[in-house]
């Protein structure tokens, strides 16, 4: 009965404030929502992980993708997007490559998307931890 | 420029997405390794085993 009685008030405590915060900022900056929540260690792994899939793929001159001509464009760029902040800055800094010329630049481009994909994953993981559907 | 061979690069790969789902698919520390294992296995293995079965095919 304890222990029902507590994840109740937990539950409760979890549904104070903006709960899609740890959402947004973890889909802004990698492992930022985990932060958020005071999951330093989960937070950095993550951080670790998703920077580094996304600064290798940058760093095999993989491409950013800038807009949709077709459904794979379109695929990739809402890969892409999932990085958040890092994907802006990345544009802006005119990094990546406009097209891709040597096979490592074709993995990094898988590199970029995936890194977003992961991150996305990780925002959500952070807003479960937020509702209290995941401890 | 970074220029990893095929090899490097899917364990890169392996690497960082296991780390991923391991940390957002257990609820555990525990379980979280073992998971984060698994997978980076599975990745690895799973390349290397497609590998060999392109490299005959191709013979």
């Amino acid at each position: 009965m304890a222990t029902v009685a507590n994840k109740n008030a937990a539950g409760q405590d979890s549904q104070q404030g903006f709960v899609y915060l740890p959402l947004i900022a973890g889909w802004l900056v990698p492992g930022a929502g985990h932060f958020l929540l005071r999951k330093w260690g989960r937070g950095a792994l993550l951080s670790a992980s998703i920077l580094g899939m996304f600064v290798v793929g940058i760093a095999m001159q993989g491409k950013l993708y800038a807009g949709a001509h077709d459904i794979l464009d379109l695929l990739g760029l809402a890969g892409d997007l999932g990085n958040g902040l890092l994907y802006v800055v990345s544009r802006a800094a005119g990094w990546g490559a406009d097209q891709v010329t040597v096979t490592t630049a074709d993995y990094g481009t898988r590199f970029i998307v995936v890194a977003g994909l992961l991150n996305v994953i990780a925002a959500v993981d952070a807003h479960n931890l937020r509702t209290g559907r995941k401890t | 420029m970074f220029l990893p061979s095929h090899f490097a690069a899917v364990v890169l790969f392996a690497l960082f997405a296991s780390v991923v789902f391991g940390i957002t698919q257990r609820e555990t520390p525990r379980r979280m390794i073992h998971y984060g294992i698994y997978c980076f296995v599975l990745f690895v293995g799973s390349a290397i085993v497609l590998s060999w079965l392109m490299f005959l095919i191709a013979r």
